[in-house]
């Protein structure tokens, strides 16, 4: 990620095999910065052979439905190379989203890093 | 006690960061208003959607075109109406992205959203205009 040219928008970092990542961003939102944040999460999977990911949302404050899209396929390709994602600290707000969705069926929500890392 | 009112019509060329300039105006409205940290929450976000949709599906990210925007904030309420110059559409059909089927598709979702977050959300005409109310919750539901 650090050879791009372009600013960073995650945070990443390996704890055990599991690949926990954090935004840089408060809002995730635009089509071209939401392709960019994906673009690097498909990275991780298909160029860094990660297989456990662990997004940690405490930075974010919004997030739009293309984002939520970007999570979908990702957990889509995940599944398909038996990798896992999971999803922690999320905001009060943001988890209304998942929840009216019914995304927080489909994806693996827990409360904090620390229940994350246990739960691969 | 003078009125905080707001009432806004302006024309927004198709460009994204339009979109994040009349949140930031719209919020300024609101918070003036003594909207609270959740019923603007909805707004932006369906905001987000709707002003995205206008100008990516609507008007095609077609820069000649343009975005009409009207909107009122009051302390009772939020009313917006956004125009676009597309085809338009038929909400009806947009499939429902909570049925099992299409959890994993990518579209539907944001109108799904908007009809959540607004007390009320009515498409006019052809589809390309949208018409939406956000009624100020009390203070016992932000």
């Amino acid at each position: 990620m650090s050879s791009q040219p372009r600013r960073q928008r995650l945070v990443v970092e390996d704890i055990g095999d599991v690949t926990v990542v954090n935004f840089v961003d408060k809002k995730i939102l635009d089509e071209q910065n939401i392709q960019m944040i994906g673009d690097d999460l498909f990275r991780l999977v298909d160029e860094l052979g990660r297989r456990k990911l662990l997004l940690n949302f405490s930075n974010v404050e919004f997030m739009s439905s293309a984002a939520l899209g970007k999570l979908i396929r990702l957990h889509q390709r995940l599944a398909q190379v038996q990798g896992k994602l999971i999803l922690c600290n999320i905001s009060k707000a943001i988890l209304e989203i998942f929840t009216l969705t019914k995304l927080d069926k489909m994806l693996k929500i827990v409360k904090d890093e620390a229940t994350g890392l246990n739960s691969f | 006690m003078p009125s905080t009112s707001v009432k806004v019509a302006e024309t927004l060329p198709t460009e994204l960061a339009e979109v994040r300039r009349v949140q930031s105006d719209i919020k300024d409205a609101l918070q003036a208003n003594g909207f609270g940290e959740r019923d603007m929450f909805h707004i932006e976000l369906a905001m987000e959607e709707a002003l995205v949709n206008a100008m990516k599906h609507g008007n095609q990210l077609d820069t000649d075109k343009a975005v009409q925007l009207h909107y009122t904030v009051t302390p009772e309420q939020f009313d917006v109406r956004i125009e676009d110059e597309g085809g338009g559409f038929n909400p009806d059909d947009v499939p429902d992205p909570t049925v099992p089927e299409n959890l994993e598709r990518a579209c539907g979702r944001g109108l799904y959203m908007i009809r959540c977050f607004m007390t009320e959300v009515r498409y006019i005409g052809k589809g390309n205009v949208v018409a939406m109310t956000k009624k100020k919750s009390p203070p016992d539901e932000e």
